[in-house]
């Protein structure tokens, strides 16, 4: 990778600089499951957000803000309702028959759930890349076109899909065989695939549900790297499992923890490096040092 | 001490344990010979007596005369009058069936909620079990007598290729669309999230996601439906007419493949005349174009089906 594709990472964490000012406003906090994002206005905001599938509730009022280019992981263990959160970021928990869903999500200041906002509408400018790689079984190239497609793009395909696999780190593997099945690739490359597809409708957010549990480690650093330099233009929600993968990748951290009765809550949310260094609560301490979950 | 079930048995297989388990195999193996056994000495039967006519009517005479005339005394034997007219119903019913079929498939898969699904797929798999005699005479009294004399008047005849063939659509329907559904049925979910989370309507996802991804199976589903119309007797033999007529006027009487092997073999023609052995001609021409279609379906199912993880 270039020099330059770490930069924003390094801006995000490592530099002292951009650090410090996170820091700092941190001091001014007293809930420490707001986090107020200093520079511009959030993306999405989270407020009250409970859903339920049937009776069962799946998450409880929780409430927080996404920033804008930044990188914010969900961690927590199994069943805290880490994918329930995300799918509700873009209204995807409403294909699963049964799913109620309370509260607001507001992106850009526009609650998604209002009455007049049309989901299909929602989900093009907040795209998703999912736990297991799922590439229609079309040619490589249909799959980066398919949305440009029934969003009835205006401009030249072959450049739009030949930017988006680019962008997504697979053009120079790819370029020799657009016209090859999707299916033909392997896991690793179907999951870059997949986000130059989501990539190749221009969203202004990617949501990403452990997007690299099915790949080998290789596969993971590679997709590392590429949401790195993709948050340079797009704010990126990502589920993980992985908590080294939270530390290395992401910008802000948010910690769920569902307790005896099931129901996911937000423990703690905040600057990646607290979060795994200087954690508030002693659950996310537990958790993030590898004492449970 | 834990008691061990069967513990204190002793290693030594036994002459009845053995007999037995070869008795069950053989008995299975006997079932699985039946259908094979039944289908090689039809074919059998078929091959030996259609060579028995060809030794008597020339290949080429079957294939480019013009007139199907075996029961007359100046006889012609062009097959491709039958051919005409099985074509015509089928391409007629296939008209109705398969975009109907797939329809319906389509709503029942993707749009349906579970409990409508639950109801309304056992409900047409009914339909497709009653008797083809019954929509036989339906589409005489019914679709001929009342809708068509109705709208056409005397420009359509009591015995019609157009009657018996959207009757014979409507009876196919059911197959298509429980076929077809069971194959958009097996899509798996993520591909339906994959295409949602791309901004796509329902009808996007389906359209142009879940009918691809389920193409091998519908067009197997296709294969069976145009199989079933051009084997389909009771139909045809009812509502369409017994004239052999070559051409593809869907308003006057024809005779089909099927239609004509009901006529001589409902008639007294002896055994070993030509007229007899005709019925095994046309019999072995039909079974040469299922055949074929059943080919082409299993070299389409293998080509196009989609491996998911």
């Amino acid at each position: 990778m270039t020099e330059t594709t770490v930069v924003p990472w390094a801006e995000g964490l490592g530099d002292g600089a951009g650090h410090a000012s996170l820091v700092a406003s941190s001091d001014m906090v007293t809930d420490a499951v707001r986090w107020p994002m200093t520079g511009p206005a959030p993306v999405i905001e989270v407020r009250d957000l409970s859903v339920h599938y049937g009776a069962k509730q799946a998450i409880d009022r929780i409430s927080l803000d996404f920033g804008r280019n930044r990188i914010t992981a969900i961690i927590g263990p199994s069943g805290c309702g880490k994918t329930t959160l995300l799918r509700a970021l873009n209204r995807m928990n409403e294909l699963i028959p049964g799913a109620r869903t309370t509260g607001q999500v507001l992106y850009e200041a526009q609650d998604i759930y209002a009455r007049d906002v049309d989901p299909v509408a929602v989900r093009r400018r907040i795209g998703m890349v999912f736990q297991k790689p799922n590439p229609f079984p079309k040619s490589i190239y249909d799959n980066v076109a398919y949305g440009a497609r029934i969003n009835g793009h205006e401009g030249k395909l072959d450049e739009l899909v030949e930017r988006s696999l680019r962008r997504a780190a697979l053009w120079d593997e790819t370029k020799d065989k657009l016209r090859d099945s999707g299916l033909a690739l392997s896991g690793g490359q179907q999951q870059r695939l997949c986000i130059a597809r989501a990539i190749a409708i221009d969203p202004q957010v990617i949501l990403m549900d452990e997007p690299c549990s099915a790949l080998d480690p290789i596969a993971t650093l590679k997709i590392e790297e590429l949401m790195r330099e993709l948050a340079v233009d797009y704010t990126i929600v990502i589920v993980t499992h992985n908590m080294q993968q939270a530390s290395r990748v992401s910008d802000m951290t948010a910690f769920l923890l569902a307790g005896e009765e099931r129901i996911g809550r937000l423990v703690e949310y905040g600057p990646t490096v607290d979060i795994f260094t200087n954690p508030r609560d002693t659950r996310t301490e537990d958790y993030v040092s590898g004492r449970f979950g | 001490m834990t008691v061990r079930p069967g513990g204190l048995r002793p290693l030594t297989r036994t002459r009845t344990g053995d007999l037995a388990e070869r008795a069950i195999v053989l008995a299975l193996r006997g079932c699985a010979l039946v259908s094979i056994l039944t289908t090689v000495g039809l074919v059998a039967i078929l091959l030996v007596e259609a060579l028995d006519f060809f030794g008597r009517v020339s290949i080429v005479d079957f294939l480019t005369q013009a007139k199907w005339t075996p029961l007359f005394s100046s006889k012609e034997f062009g097959i491709v009058v039958l051919i005409s007219a099985t074509l015509l119903t089928t391409l007629i019913a296939m008209l109705v069936a398969l975009p109907v079929g797939l329809l319906a498939a389509i709503y029942l898969s993707e749009y349906a909620p579970e409990r409508q699904r639950r109801i309304l797929k056992p409900a047409i798999e009914v339909l497709a079990g009653i008797p083809t005699v019954v929509y036989g005479y339906f589409a005489l009294q019914f679709v001929t007598g009342v809708l068509l004399k109705g709208l056409l008047g005397d420009a359509i005849s009591t015995f019609n290729g157009l009657s018996a063939g959207l009757v014979m659509g409507v009876m196919i329907i059911p197959l298509v669309a429980s076929l077809s559904e069971d194959a958009l049925y097996a899509v798996p979910q993520s591909l339906r999230a994959g295409s949602y989370a791309l901004g796509a309507t329902r009808f996007e996802t389906s359209l142009r996601v879940v009918v691809p991804a389920a193409l091998s199976g519908i067009v197997a589903a296709f294969v069976l439906a145009v199989g079933r119309a051009v084997g389909e007797t009771m139909i045809v033999a009812i509502a369409a007419g017994q004239s052999p007529r070559l051409g593809l006027d869907p308003f006057v009487p024809i005779e089909t493949m099927t239609s004509y092997i009901v006529q001589v073999a409902l008639g007294d023609t002896p055994v070993g005349s030509i007229e007899f052995l005709t019925i095994f001609a046309v019999g072995a021409t039909l079974f040469a174009m299922t055949l074929l279609l059943n080919l082409f379906s299993a070299w389409f199912t293998r080509r196009y089906r989609e491996a998911y993880q």
